[in-house]
């Protein structure tokens, strides 16, 4: 009897905590259709990377300021597709009248997404494009590429005509947002996949401890290098470590992108030359003004709309325009 | 599930499978000294001593996160919440480093909050008879969503020097070989782990609680106590490998050793540990371990891509199982 009790109790605290998290402010009632009041959902892929927690403090702060009704929901890691899928359903049966989504993969959601466009629910893409594109509405992210080629353009410029020697640690293999900094990178730097050039290639997800063992094994196959391409923050540290244990960190030019407090700061402290920095708040911001004015007078966004990239560093080089570490601390996302 | 003896009658000549059952870690440390000899061979890279010093400081994490595992399994159970536990255990020990706290009180507070989470999960496992795989299924999903809780998802970088200077990457030389501190941490663990398994009576209570509870209710053993103790130690060796994985990487990350777990069972697999319980040792773990480090290491100098890299070591696993099984059914 005790026993079921507490298995009762015990069930019912893990029912609690596992339930998922809902941040709302509906303005009062649900308002009818064509009242012109907006009602904004935005679905992100996880809950609590510091990237999507400003583009949802940013989307929440735009929707209050605009007088719109808001609500968040996020997939539970990255690459979680049903978890979206549910939250798309979730919204448009509540009523949204636009829905803000950072597609996990850029093929995984389109089912639901469209269903909730034949519900007449304007859907905006953020931070990542779908495949195809024209599966949303309209797309506010930064260009990847872009960002990527920058990157390319800023090491090739730092090793000043020395031949490039480059190791590129990759994201995750297959991911979009991997293949299109990795090939702006390479258009960038001048270089194509399989050039002698890159004397090394690796996949570390995005994370430090990996890239870290990556870089380490790289390494141990020829140190005799000049340029590093990261896919983003956490993979430049990590990369950081396994070259200043070789004695290698200083001797050469390693760029990253994200612009996250973090990365700025280790670009000031000089553990890489330069991020190229991405601004999410200004996606949020530019989504939620599209979903206030489609609520009001019905007119949709379209196409691919570019949110800037921007080169960050204290060196910068001729040719390639960038801002420096003082700027870039002003304006990164995450915990500055 | 048949409970399997081990011991063999000394009288007759034991066939290979018999051999092998005796000494589980012979197979995977065979399979290790192979794997070498192919890297050594086919790269001019990797037999070198920085490399093969390298190796071992990549394995530690994981290797420290297997040896606790290995324990519960020999009980028969599995541990799904250990790199989850770990990771909280580094996020908070971070957030205390960041907060000026001298890094002894981290370090200690890390392995409280694990050994705390081990009693917890033996609790339940004993008191409720709840299925460890469950239980830890369930405390992974929270400690997961701990972790990312306690940093508000973002990774916490501590500062140099914040922690002892025996914890991490620092190396000294031992007979012209490259050690790092958290090596030697790692070796006494296993070497203590070793002794308390195979010497003391409380080893053996592990091995035949693992092998058949009934039977060793019945001879005495007081089952629930030494399950529980199983879970407190590992519980204890997972704040270990949180001082591990902050040593050798000083950013205490929410998303970092997320398969961690799945890690640390197949180093424990490899070793040749039975998922059935009561048969397997801590050496096996080592090699275990290692034998996933060397291959990533070497199939990397070769140039091979690391998703092939992920489908020789998920083979591995199976091999090395059906092997083991194919040696018992010869016995």
């Amino acid at each position: 009897m005790r026993q079921r009790s507490l298995l009762c109790l015990v069930t019912a605290g893990v029912l609690a905590v596992s339930g998922c998290t809902v941040e709302r402010h509906w303005g009062g009632n649900s308002a009818p259709a064509g009242s012109g009041q907006a009602k904004v959902g935005l679905v992100t892929k996880t809950e609590t990377n510091p990237y999507f927690v400003e583009l949802r403090n940013a989307a929440s702060a735009a929707a209050q300021a605009q007088g719109a009704a808001f609500m968040a929901l996020a997939g539970q890691f990255d690459g979680d597709n049903d978890g979206q899928v549910r939250a798309i359903e979730n919204m448009v049966q509540q009523g949204v009248t636009t829905i803000l989504i950072t597609p996990n993969s850029s093929t995984g959601v389109l089912a639901a997404i469209a269903r909730a466009r034949q519900e007449g629910v304007l859907v905006i893409a953020l931070d990542t494009a779908t495949e195809p594109a024209s599966a949303v509405d309209a797309t506010y992210a930064t260009d990847n590429v872009a960002a990527g080629r920058q990157q390319g353009a800023y090491v090739k410029a730092a090793l000043g005509g020395r031949p490039p020697k480059v190791i590129m640690i990759d994201g995750t293999a297959g991911s979009t947002v991997d293949t299109y900094r990795h090939n702006g990178f390479l258009e960038g730097s001048g270089l194509s996949d399989g050039d002698p050039a890159i004397v090394g290639r690796d996949n570390a997800n995005g994370d430090q401890s990996i890239a870290q063992q990556k870089m380490e094994n790289l390494l141990q196959r020829t140190t005799d290098i000049d340029a590093v391409y990261t896919m983003n923050e956490p993979t430049a540290r990590g990369a950081y470590a396994a070259l200043q244990a070789r004695g290698l960190a200083g001797q050469l030019v390693m760029g990253s992108i994200d612009g996250g407090c973090q990365g700025v700061q280790n670009v000031r402290d000089g553990l890489y030359a330069a991020t190229v920095m991405q601004f999410p708040r200004k996606m949020a911001e530019e989504g939620v003004t599209a979903a206030v004015r489609y609520a009001r007078t019905g007119q949709k966004p379209s196409g691919f709309i570019d949110t800037g990239s921007v080169v960050i560093t204290d060196h910068p080089m001729p040719g390639v325009a960038s801002q420096n570490t003082e700027w870039g601390l002003q304006n990164c996302w995450g915990t500055k | 599930m048949t409970a399997t003896t081990t011991t063999v009658d000394r009288g007759e000549r034991e066939s290979l499978g018999e051999f092998f059952l005796r000494a589980p870690a012979i197979g995977p440390a065979l399979a290790l000294v192979v794997a070498v000899v192919v890297f050594s061979v086919s790269t001019s890279t990797f037999l070198d001593l920085d490399n093969l010093s390298l190796v071992v400081e990549q394995s530690l994490v994981v290797g420290t996160l297997a040896l606790g595992q290995t324990l519960i399994i020999l009980t028969a159970g599995i541990d799904l919440s250990n790199a989850a536990a770990m990771v909280l255990a580094t996020l908070l020990m971070a957030k205390l480093l960041v907060g000026g706290v001298p890094g002894i009180f981290a370090l200690i507070l890390g392995v409280l909050v694990t050994s705390l989470l081990g009693l917890v999960t033996g609790s339940l496992v004993t008191r409720i008879k709840l299925p460890p795989f469950i239980v830890t299924l369930g405390l992974f999903t929270m400690l997961t969503a701990a972790g990312k809780l306690v940093a508000g998802g973002q990774a916490v970088p501590i500062a140099p020097g914040s922690l002892p200077a025996w914890l991490g990457t620092r190396r000294y030389l031992f007979g012209g070989i490259p050690v790092t501190y958290g090596m030697t941490l790692a070796l006494v663990m296993y070497l203590v782990l070793w002794y308390a398994l195979t010497r003391t009576a409380w080893g053996k209570h592990v091995y035949a609680v693992g092998n058949a509870p009934e039977s060793a209710r019945l001879t005495g053993i007081k089952v629930n106590r030494t399950i529980v103790s199983v879970y407190l130690v590992a519980g204890l060796i997972f704040g270990i490998a949180a001082w591990q994985a902050l040593g050798r990487v000083p950013n205490a990350d929410p998303n970092a050793y997320q398969l961690g777990n799945l890690d640390s069972i197949t180093a424990v697999v490899l070793g040749g540990t039975s998922l059935f319980g009561g048969r397997g040792s801590v050496f096996g773990t080592m090699m275990g371990a290692l034998i996933v480090t060397v291959l990533r290491s070497g199939l990397t100098q070769l140039g091979v891509d690391s998703l092939y890299q992920d489908v020789a070591t998920g083979a591995l696993v199976i091999a090395a199982v059906a092997v083991d099984r194919l040696a018992r059914r010869k016995k």
